[in-house]
């Protein structure tokens, strides 16, 4: 390995302290978080609830500030929210008065509105729509499809502002299990073909394993930090069902689960 | 059994309607001891065996409130024949009648049937209404959206929200030399209020998701309103209209007495001069009809343009 390119540093989070202002007084969340995201990395965030994973995706997002530290996306400083790194949230936020064409249309008008006419900003977002397969449900607004698809949307309105860094904030937590499968499998596909950087908040290991690069794996809180990092190197593409019988992955997934339950276990509230 | 189930669907089919029929009936069970459209409707429900069902319905519906109604004739009719003076439901009733029979006759500027004695006040209250609105609402909106300009108006506000409109009166007097505009502008006073407090709540309450979802986006200032703001205030928004159309009708009799001309609260006043109790009462159901079919409308303007 050469000496570190800008690749190699896509996303960079250097000595992240975050605290909070609360009536009971300051609240430490974070302390010294540091960590390097490569470009096209898929990372997973793993960790108890309440250990402040959540905190370190929204600073990424922008959507706050670091109390010491800085971020960096692509060697620039990240100061505010932008379109270059898409947020998919974990209560999905579409607008309920728009339908899943007009959700994902505001992202891409504000996007590509500047050089596009409009027949080709509605063509990238029945593109986004069509990638997540919901062409069927475009005029739909979203309190008349289901939970899965709310998702799909939210995911689609995301990608179609072709950002440098999707951010995923649980982002099949609210799901049923064989819903959230089938939206795994399909995100796994989309990452291989976009090549985008991701990085995922998760408490569900397994998913953790399947999707990522590498896991981040966070200490319980307060000033909550990074406790080990997991590189995962089952070659891609990845089959759920393989998997499930390979002692690698089975390796990995003990691995986490130690980390988690044996060395820092939470403490019952 | 097929013939059966298909049947018990069509009963279910025109009960339903029944019941989307319902929104217009509350103003109906007001005015049906004072009206024969329900006996009218008789002969049409025995027509089919369907209808019977529809019918007990409409009976079921209309009973508890009918029953109010007669209960509060009991007590007006009892209260009136134990005082003097005060006429009882008949008396009042053939008064109304006879009101009624030529509500837009025009013998001069000062007497004016009571068709024209209500839209007059109706008119005030649009006018009024009207620019309490578009005060109102873009300063609900500022106030809502920039904490600044929150803290900035919240003294103002609470300081003058609790003062009865008619206390402006004189001021109004004093800068439009004139006694309508002065009126008008009582109902300005009025309506504003409620239309400034709920949009700006209205606003305040946006999910913070929404807000982040502009954020990440970078949406600009503008879509963020028209996109984000605008449809979830709606609602709070209509809330605050159908407060103050309330308040203002409420007001306007109250204005009305006090700067004279043409509309129901002067009207009122000028038949206690006349001693004409019988047109008193009949202007107070004139004015809690009118007030019941402008919440009505209001209520059906909200659902239109609510997103759920």
């Amino acid at each position: 390995m050469t000496t570190p390119t800008m690749q190699d540093r896509y996303v960079l989070i250097e000595n992240v302290n975050m605290t909070f202002q609360t009536k009971k007084g300051s609240f430490q969340a974070l302390k010294d978080i540091n960590l390097n995201i490569r470009e096209g990395e898929f990372i997973s965030i793993i960790g108890h609830s309440g250990c402040g994973k959540s905190t370190v995706l929204n600073l990424i997002a922008g959507l706050l500030q670091p109390s010491e530290g800085y971020l960096f996306c692509a060697g620039r400083e990240i100061s505010k929210p932008g379109p270059e790194r898409a947020v998919v949230f974990q209560n999905h936020s579409l607008l309920p008065w728009l339908t899943c064409f007009e959700n994902v249309y505001l992202a891409v008008e504000r996007v590509f509105g500047d050089k596009e006419g409009a027949s080709q900003l509605a063509e990238r977002t029945r593109d986004a729509l069509e990638l997540v397969g919901l062409s069927h449900a475009m005029e739909k607004r979203p309190n008349e499809i289901s939970g899965g698809m709310k998702q799909r949307v939210g995911i689609a309105r995301a990608l179609a502002m072709e950002p440098k860094v999707l951010l995923l904030d649980e982002p099949f937590g609210a799901l049923d299990a064989l819903t959230r499968a089938s939206l795994q499998d399909e995100l796994m596909g989309i990452m291989a073909r976009s090549g985008c950087t991701a990085v995922m908040v998760t408490h569900d290991v397994d998913e953790a394993v399947l999707l990522s690069d590498r896991i981040v794996m966070m200490t319980n809180g307060p000033a909550a930090t990074i406790g080990e990092i997991l590189e995962v190197d089952l070659p891609r593409p990845r089959k759920r069902l393989e998997l499930v019988e390979d002692p690698a992955y089975t390796h990995l997934r003990s691995e986490v689960l130690k980390f988690l339950y044996e060395r820092h276990a939470k403490k019952a509230a | 059994m097929s013939v059966v189930s298909f049947s018990k669907e069509k009963i279910m089919r025109t009960s339903e309607a029944a019941v989307k029929a319902a929104p217009a009936q509350p103003v109906v069970a007001v005015v049906t001891p004072l009206s024969t459209t329900a006996t009218a409707a008789a002969p049409l429900l025995q027509k089919r065996g369907a209808w019977a069902a529809r019918a007990k319905r409409a009976f079921e519906w209309l009973l508890p409130p009918v029953t109010g109604l007669l209960i509060f004739a009991a007590i007006w009719a009892t209260v009136s024949a134990l005082t003097q003076g005060l006429p009882g439901p008949v008396k009042t009733w053939q008064s109304a009648v006879e009101l009624f029979s030529d509500p837009f006759y025009i013998n001069n500027p000062n007497d004016m049937g009571i068709g024209w004695n209500i839209l007059n006040s109706l008119k005030r209250v649009a006018t009024g209404f009207g620019l309490a609105a578009i005060v109102g609402i873009p300063m609900g909106f500022v106030i809502g959206r920039y904490a600044f300009m929150s803290r900035m108006a919240a003294p103002i506000i609470s300081l003058l929200k609790p003062v009865s409109p008619l206390a402006w009166l004189p001021i109004g007097l004093l800068v439009f030399k004139a006694a309508n505009p002065a009126a008008i502008w009582v109902i300005f006073i009025t309506a504003v209020w409620p239309m400034i407090i709920n949009t700006a709540v209205g606003v305040s309450k946006v999910p913070q998701d929404y807000m982040n979802v502009a954020k990440v986006l970078n949406l600009s200032e503008w879509k963020v309103v028209t996109k984000i703001l605008l449809p979830y205030v709606m609602p709070y928004m209509m809330t605050g209209v159908r407060l103050s159309i309330g308040a203002a009708w409420l007001v306007i009799v109250a204005a009305e007495m006090l700067t004279g001309g043409l509309g129901i609260g002067f009207w009122v006043w000028d038949e206690w001069n006349n001693l004409n109790v019988e047109h008193i009462i009949i202007a107070i159901f004139i004015v809690g009809i009118v007030g019941l079919l402008l919440e009505q409308l209001l209520v059906l303007v909200a659902k239109r343009y609510s997103y759920e």
